[in-house]
């Protein structure tokens, strides 16, 4: 217990300096692009400008809008407002693509999961089978197909040639299917590869081959003795897996029209609104931290010999 | 032992001498007969017992050499769009001629009848240069047919940006196939472009990105990891914690957010100034976040190497640390590097694609497959099934990221030492 806390901190620390460096750098490059955020746009009045550079702090000296910007963040937690949405902070921004981002990548990676360890198991337990042939060649191409062309091929087998689920929109469960199954298909190749390795590896160990000459069923012995084993690779390999899924759903909410935090952080990095893409790449690293120690400290619990560090 | 004796007859000592080199000769003679299994060529063997990744590194191979080729093919403008007539036609069969299109104002309708009138505009240009006197004058007309071929040169209008190699290879082909170019069996894109050609084209650069970025990441990777793990101490302990450190930063959220900023005008000028192409910045870019696991990988393994006896050696000679790192590590840690090399190529293309289809990597004019596939997403979601626009280019990048992961898994296989007598 006291190693975790021990852990957590110093995971913290870590996280706050990976989070000053980030800040630190794209406040550099704001400042360092040439003109100011309104002098892009049509040409305003210089009395406007200077008040508008009054209402967003520009005036000020460079280190003093640096600490100014650092210390709202810090205390208040205030990201700024957008520069192109109209009327909205970036904390409502985030606020509102939140759930939506959250839950299509819970979606994605349940999915992920429910599907590539079943399929882990089946080919490794049947080992050169033609089950596990064609799953492990359906795994290869789950990898080597970017899940924006599986989408598009999702969407012209299952919407336009057979009409079975929407093109796009948010809200439904069966709008949901189809950008989850693509979120979920690459990380579900990956999940299924790295089961099989592992069950392979367990399944010659003498605990199995004691397991199963004391007579165990073969579902007892796959499922009791060799799987918990065999998921270690699996779980850690789920911090990597929720990076993949966060890309993956910028790419996925694009093109199902999906009002997550994905796609308006394209949008932001597409018209150069500085302060909602800084404000999501501050929360893409503190997501990322977070879910990377969940999967360490998971791994922690079912494996006792890993020491947290 | 005969030598251990003094003998005092000198014939004698000279056929012991000449029996001796005798040995040594028939020794060496021995030792080039026998063949030594290196590890390369262990690895050959193995990998070439491999069906899927032979069979992946050929097709690989016919993809350079075609990309290579690419503006040797008879294929058509990959930027000529026919809003009119040709936009968003299924694939289809019959014959393409180049130049054709009324809107390109060619002379008879043919590439190769406006290319012979435009030679002989210049070459009548030339004629007026030569029998000019005038210094100042005869600059001037240089200075005027140089302008003329830079801009009006027919091949600006089918082809983008052509570099003095592939305009030969464009010159070549015209001479070679004349007008004939194959039809459109991919169909064509939604402002009329043949998609065939668009692949091919855009193949040129994904490969390119992928090649490029990955020798990025290979460069700092390898030389980061091998100083770390080679000096060690205090050094490594400070370089391998800011690789930590970078690790936990979302690297794709931050390309993307530095993209923003290579996007605004004002530094797109600034570039433009110096020289500096966007896409080459790009490059860069890719590769500069590709080097961790490198440098990871490279500086364990120098790590178990560092204390190795030729190590020690090549130091007692009096090499410097450079020499030792770059000519006794690095290649001893060759075989890691190439195993993730070749899992690096994929992996940068796909990151390309992503960027492209987003509407942030490779800009128009210049085409990539990433955003080829944006383009025909796009169309998608019309009314209309244009199911060609997507798969096409689709099945061009599945396809290639499938061969290259099986090479991948292929090589690191035959490289594994684990591997060698299984079978």
């Amino acid at each position: 217990m006291r190693n975790l806390v021990g852990y957590l901190i110093r995971r913290v620390g870590w996280m706050l300096l990976t989070l000053w460096i980030v800040y630190t750098v794209s406040f550099v490059l704001m400042r360092s692009v040439p003109g100011n955020p309104f002098s892009s746009e049509r040409t305003v009045p210089a009395a406007i400008e200077r008040q508008l550079r009054a209402r967003y702090n520009l005036d000020a000296p460079v280190h003093r809008q640096y600490f100014d910007i650092g210390w709202g963040i810090v205390s208040r937690g205030d990201l700024g407002w957008s520069l192109r949405l109209e009327d909205y902070s970036v904390n409502q921004v985030l606020a509102e693509g939140f759930p939506v981002s959250a839950s299509l990548a819970i979606f994605g990676l349940v999915f992920a999961i429910g599907l590539g360890i079943p399929a882990g198991i089946i080919s490794a337990v049947r080992r050169g089978s033609f089950a596990d042939l064609s799953m492990m060649t359906a795994a290869v191409l789950g990898i080597a197909v970017p899940n924006f062309v599986l989408a598009s091929i999702v969407i012209l087998l299952f919407v336009f040639i057979l009409p079975i689920f929407p093109a796009a929109g948010w809200g439904t469960l069966q709008q949901l299917v189809l950008p989850a199954f693509c979120l979920g298909a690459p990380v579900a190749a990956y999940i299924a590869r790295l089961t099989r390795a592992g069950m392979l590896e367990v399944l010659t160990r003498e605990h199995v081959r004691t397991a199963m000459a004391k007579g165990l069923s073969p579902q007892a012995v796959v499922l009791k003795h060799v799987l918990p084993g065999a998921m270690l690779p699996v779980v850690s390999y789920l911090g990597p897996a929720t990076a993949g899924v966060l890309t993956g759903s910028l790419v996925l909410e694009k093109i199902f029209a999906i009002p997550g935090m994905g796609s308006h952080f394209i949008n932001a990095a597409l018209q150069r609104d500085y302060f909602l893409a800084m404000g999501m790449v501050l929360t893409y690293t503190v997501l990322l931290f977070v879910m990377n120690s969940i999967v360490d400290i998971s791994y922690a619990v079912i494996d006792p010999r890993v020491k947290l560090q | 032992m005969s030598q251990a004796r003094p003998t005092h007859d000198p014939a004698a000592a000279a056929a012991a001498e000449e029996q001796r080199r005798e040995t040594l000769a028939r020794l060496l003679e021995e030792s080039k007969q026998i063949r030594g299994n290196s590890l390369w060529s262990d690895a050959w063997r193995r990998l070439r017992r491999r069906r899927a990744a032979m069979a992946s590194l050929i097709g690989l191979i016919v993809l350079v050499i075609l990309a290579l080729l690419t503006p040797l093919l008879p294929l058509q403008s990959p930027i000529d769009k026919d809003l009119k007539n040709r936009r968003l036609l299924p694939p289809e069969w019959g014959a393409m001629t180049m130049g054709s299109r009324e809107g390109l104002g060619f002379a008879e309708g043919s590439l190769v009848a406006e290319l012979r009138r435009f030679d002989a505009e210049i070459d009548e240009l030339r004629r007026q240069r030569g029998e000019l006197s005038d210094p100042a004058e005869r600059s001037a007309m240089d200075e005027k047919i140089r302008q003329r071929t830079r801009v009006e040169h027919p091949f600006n209008q089918l082809w983008n940006k052509l570099g003095p190699v592939s305009h030969l290879m464009c010159r070549l082909r015209v001479s070679l196939f004349g007008d004939y170019a194959i039809p459109s069996i991919f169909g064509t894109d939604k402002l009329g472009r043949d998609l065939l050609a668009r692949v091919f084209w855009g193949a040129r650069v994904s490969l390119l990105v992928g090649v490029v970025a990955t020798l990025v990441s290979l460069v700092i990777g390898v030389s980061y990891g091998a100083t770390a793990g080679y000096v060690g101490g205090l050094v490594d302990a400070v370089m391998m914690r800011i690789v930590d450190i970078l690790y936990s930063i979302p690297f794709i959220f931050v390309v993307i957010f530095l993209i923003t900023f290579l996007g605004e005008d004002n530094v797109k000028v600034w570039l433009q100034d110096r020289g500096i192409e966007q896409i080459t910045i790009f490059y860069f870019v890719i590769g500069a976040i590709y080097w961790l696991t490198m440098s990871r990988v490279v500086r364990g393994q120098v790590l178990s190497l560092r204390n190795e006896q030729f190590i020690e050696a090549a130091r007692t000679v009096g090499a410097s640390t450079w020499r030792i790192v770059f000519r006794h590590l690095v290649p001893n840690v060759l075989g890691v590097v190439i195993v993730y090399l070749t899992l690096t190529i994929p992996a940068v293309m796909l990151f390309e694609a992503f960027l492209s289809f987003l509407g942030l990597g490779v800009a128009p004019p210049d085409v990539s497959w990433g955003q080829l596939l944006n383009d025909g997403v796009e169309a998608l979601s019309s009314v209309r099934l244009y199911w060609w626009v997507v798969v096409f280019p689709g099945a061009a990048l599945a396809a290639t990221l499938f061969a290259l992961n099986f090479l991948g898994d292929g090589v690191r296989d035959a490289l594994d030492p684990k591997m060698k007598n299984r079978d």
